[in-house]
């Protein structure tokens, strides 16, 4: 067994574009905070965070829980770049040796994660929707929600490694991940499954500036523009309800009347990965495994025949409403309200009754 | 003897299937309401090198045997019996007789453009008094110096209007009968030649068929196909070899009604449980099966046959009368089992329902077959 | 131009249904399918191909035997070469031990001017290995790839973000991990087919790429599967009574009016 004891701390790579930070992190910072308490070491939560003339973010992120915030600022991480991320923070890692590495998987998340654990030979596990310390606690979890057996775990068990869940094969198949003989831990976390923490205000932490070397040969990507795009962004994962729409809506015409139902609702629209493959609706809708994983309060499924892959993304949602004509699909079994019938009949009839 | 396909075959099945559901799928329903050429899919098809499939690569063919190519028509027929016969009639009514016929000039000049889709080939017999009766052709051609000239008409072209080349059977010599027959390869462009009418059909409405007119149609000498009065033996050969294709349209569009009353028997309830349970039902499907999967050997024993150098008329007569036989029973039986929605065109056993009638009929209807059969059986 | 693109062969998660009473994944008659991200790397890779003649494009993936199969399609639809990486050694491997496994296939296979691979496999939707090769071959990476176009010693692409995108300049060689809206990738072409079955694959094992074998396998891995195992299944829901859909509407709506939804 390799000693690891001059590992400490968990770090969230604090994410930000533009000077406003990923909702992503402030969920994860929510995370860590319930970790470093469960390590009962006096493991702290730390934030990491990257660019130039980004210091000023630290008060945001202790606000949320960061008892720490270690600043990388270099011009030559002013915009993001694989190469100038990875090196300074490996080289922030290699300095302070963090116990835990939490990234949200974003797009920037996801590549800039494989990157540094490569470089530090550690392992990483992808798109986590579970972490767990206590082992107590991860032995409820499974009792409660899982079907695996408890066979080899033991309640007493004070080991501190990192459990990682993340759902396989395009969802319905959970695995736990651990590393256990590397340090760090690091994983990257879906957004939208965390819990951010209150806001405190004046809450205040430790800044550390870390040294960051860089020099422009580095850097073997040139960034010729950023585009942010001119639609707004969908925010399913903020949503309270959802009105999903597959295709069983048979044409992109289909998508007016789900359109219509989530403004008299007042949700958001959401799509399967059936409906985006067919051009019926930008991919920026999609929920799912390979969309965005979303819990609103409602959620409404229809014409979606519930493939794992679409399942996956929203079957923690509070309630599932689904209409489709085929009783028999997977979405109608795991309904928690099934309407069998013509979707295009019974969603007006929805929204005539919804504000009555 | 073996009854696996081989990892060529596998691949083609593969990847037809994805296209036909991908690309010709979505189509198959407007094509047929609108009566329609499907020029862009046929034009992908041809990229992929199905417009000249079971013919050499030194003249632009794909390579494949020709059992390779049946299972292609047969893969495409179960989403769409139009597209089926498009490339069917263009490769062995069109390509196989100047493949097999053609002076080599001819086949340098026609073959590329045809085995690469670049234009496609039809196939002129029928005439308003001759069909089965071949020896009733009254279109004619005459030398005149460097020059055959054509008179008559034909009809139910298949490709008619489409088509760039043509297989023209016309007297030559009326006092010999059919052996006064000759074939000419007749171009779009000819002088004299024209297509002044489509036919409306009733199925397979994506394949256009349409009457040509010959009036003093001049083309040079060497468009003679094959020597002068063999034209009936080309026209009888090239039939053999397009009736396997013929038959692989009909298991297609069978093989398509079945899996389609499969999905549909799964999903619908009536009395509270689903089609598929009700044994009256659920066993008729099995005579179904037993029906396609009987057609289907005798069609790839008749390919084997043919790609083996055997004598294959007999069989592939034999094999398009239990294809097209299965596919009737079975399209029937589709429409039945889906009740009223089989009878509205939103279900595609209603297409299916009237794309198989003509496989009874056309490239030798199933009496045809039946007196091809009965002469060997009593010779 | 020489191109690597890096495939795997995946069970149709699409297809993959669970069975209601043991909540076990149903994997008989799921076919197995060229990765679909990865079609898109192949395609763009076939793309740079059919714009530069005399480019060739080797596809390389480890798997099992069957894998071979895969590779097949891949040189059907106009690859030129395929390799596997085929051992018992390199079994188990995570995304860690993969790319030791796959850089050290593609450093056998010759030096490359660009290597293309999917954003990530449906099975395992990590999207780690990409950029893991990038990081082992010591190469820049661009991950996300939606628009891509060669300019003399330089690549252009455009990565999708999450609320819009950015346009990227990298020197050749590079890796890029390509996603769906890259482009549409071709069919397998019928000559393509009978040139395929008859292609001979290379396969290597662990000693013919020289990879260090304390760095590939399930030992070597970093990461260890903890447990596996399905959700719980849900209890049964309620299906909506009404004879008209109207009548389900208001049966619904008063039902999530009663827990206060609405």
């Amino acid at each position: 067994m390799k000693d690891f004891t001059e590992y400490k701390n968990i770090w969230v790579f604090a994410e930000q574009r533009q000077g406003k930070l990923m909702n992503v992190t402030l969920e994860l910072i929510g995370e860590g905070y319930k970790l470093s308490r469960e390590r009962g070491d006096g493991a702290k939560v730390c934030a990491v965070i990257a660019g130039n003339g980004v210091s000023p973010l630290a008060d945001e992120l202790y606000q949320y829980g960061a008892d720490m915030v270690y600043v990388l600022e270099h011009p030559l991480l002013t915009q993001y770049t694989t190469d100038g991320y990875a090196k300074a923070i490996t080289d922030a890692i290699n300095t302070y040796k963090p116990e835990i590495v939490l990234f949200g998987a974003t797009h920037i998340g996801r590549d800039l994660a494989p990157r540094i654990a490569a470089r530090l030979n550690t392992g990483l596990t992808a798109d986590c929707t579970r972490l767990d310390i206590n082992v107590s606690n991860y032995m409820d979890y499974l009792e409660e929600n899982t079907t695996a057996s408890l066979n080899g775990l033991d309640r007493n068990d004070q080991s501190k490694g990192l459990k990682q869940t993340r759902p396989a094969f395009g969802g319905n198949l959970m695995a736990t991940i651990v590393t256990p003989n590397t340090r760090p831990q690091m994983a990257t976390v879906r957004p939208g499954v965390m819990t951010k923490r209150e806001k405190i205000q004046g809450a205040k932490g430790e800044l550390i500036k870390a040294e960051v070397d860089l020099t422009p040969d580095d850097i073997n990507v040139e960034v010729l523009e950023v585009v942010k795009a001119a639609k707004e962004m969908v925010s399913l994962t903020d949503a309270k309800i959802i009105c999903s729409g597959g295709r069983g809506l048979g044409d992109p015409e289909g998508f007016k009347l789900i359109e219509e139902f989530a403004s008299t609702v007042g949700g958001v629209v959401g799509a399967s990965r059936a409906a985006v493959d067919a051009g019926w609706i930008d991919p920026i809708h999609q929920v799912g495994q390979t969309g965005t994983t979303v819990k609103p309060e409602i959620y409404f499924a229809c014409g979606i025949s519930g493939a794992i892959q679409h399942l996956a993304g929203m079957q923690t949602s509070k309630i599932i409403v689904a209409i489709n004509k085929d009783p028999e699909c997977p979405m109608m079994k795991l309904a928690d309200y099934s309407i069998e019938g013509d979707l295009k009949k019974v969603i007006p009839e929805i929204m005539a009754l919804w504000n009555q | 003897m073996e009854f696996s396909y081989s990892r060529e075959q596998q691949m083609v099945k593969q990847m037809l299937k994805k296209f036909a559901e991908n690309e010709i799928a979505p189509i198959a329903a407007e094509i047929d309401e609108k009566a329609v050429y499907p020029y862009a899919t046929i034009g992908k098809l041809a990229e992929l090198g199905l417009m000249g499939m079971p013919f050499p690569p030194e003249y632009g063919g794909a390579g494949t045997d020709y059992l390779t190519y049946i299972m292609a028509i047969e893969e495409i027929s179960k989403v769409d019996a139009s597209h089926g016969v498009i490339i069917q009639t263009h490769n062995a009514l069109c390509c196989w007789p100047i493949y097999t016929y053609g002076t080599e000039a001819q086949k340098r000049k026609y073959l590329p453009d045809l085995l690469s889709g670049k234009k496609l080939g039809a196939f002129g017999l029928t005439e308003p008094n001759a069909g089965t009766d071949a020896a009733g052709t009254q279109t004619k051609a005459y030398l005149d110096g460097n020059e055959w000239v054509l008179n008559g008409s034909k009809i139910f072209i298949s490709g008619g209007g489409i088509a760039e080349v043509y297989i023209i059977m016309a007297m030559t010599d009326k006092s010999k009968g059919t052996k006064g027959i000759s074939a000419f390869i007749v171009e779009k462009s000819d002088p004299g030649f024209s297509v002044p009418k489509h036919e409306n059909k009733m199925g397979i409405r994506g394949s256009i068929a349409a009457e040509l007119v010959f009036e003093d149609c001049r083309i040079p000498k060497d468009r003679l196909l094959g020597q002068e009065g063999k034209g009936f033996k080309v026209a009888m050969t090239s039939l053999d070899v397009g009736r396997l294709g013929i038959a692989a349209q009909a298991l297609g569009i069978a093989q398509g009604a079945f899996d389609e009353t499969v999905k549909y028997m799964k999903q619908r309830k009536q009395f509270g449980k689903t089609l598929n349970k009700f044994q009256a039902l659920s066993f008729e499907m099995a005579s179904m099966k037993v029906k396609i999967d009987g057609a289907r050997y005798l069609l790839y024993d008749a390919c084997y046959r043919r790609d083996q150098g055997l004598p294959a008329s007999v069989p592939a007569a034999e094999a398009k009368l239990a294809c097209s036989e299965a596919a009737s029973y079975v399209v029937d039986k589709a429409v039945q089992f889906h009740g009223g929605y089989g009878y509205i065109k939103d279900y595609p056993v209603e297409r299916m329902y009237r794309d198989q009638k003509i496989t009874e009929i056309y490239e030798g209807t199933s009496e045809v077959m039946k007196m091809v059969m009965s002469g060997e059986i009593f010779k | 131009m020489k191109i690597a693109v890096c495939v795997k062969q995946v069970p149709d998660t699409t297809e993959i249904r669970i069975n209601p009473e043991t909540g076990t994944l149903i994997r008989d008659g799921v076919p197995s399918i060229l990765n679909p991200d990865d079609a898109n790397a192949l395609e763009e890779a076939l793309r740079v191909k059919d714009n530069l003649p005399g480019s060739e494009v080797t596809v390389i993936t480890m798997g099992p035997p069957q894998a071979k199969e895969m590779l097949q399609e891949c040189i059907a639809m106009g690859a030129d070469d395929a390799i596997l990486l085929s051992d018992r050694a390199l079994g188990g491997s995570d995304t860690w031990a993969t790319s030791n496994a796959l850089a050290a296939g593609i450093r056998n296979a010759g030096s490359f001017d660009l290597i293309l691979a999917g954003r990530q496999a449906i099975d395992g939707d990590t999207a780690q290995v990409g950029p893991q090769i990038a990081e082992k071959l010591g190469l820049p990476q661009v991950t996300y790839v939606k628009e891509f176009s060669l300019e003399g010693d330089y690549v252009k692409v455009k990565r999708a973000l999450e609320d819009g995108y950015e346009v990227l300049k990298v020197k050749l060689p590079c890796v890029l991990t390509a996603i769906k809206e890259l482009n549409e990738p071709r069919y397998m072409s019928v000559p393509g087919i009978l040139k395929a079955a008859k292609h001979d694959i290379k396969v290597w094992n662990a000693v013919d790429i020289g990879v260090d074998l304390t760095t590939v396998g399930l030992k070597a891995s970093p990461t260890n599967v903890f447990k596996s195992f399905t959700p719980k299944p849900k209890g049964e829901g309620i299906a909506v009574e009404g004879d008209t859909p109207k009548e389900k509407a208001a049966s619904l709506v008063n039902a999530l009016k009663e827990k206060h939804l609405i």
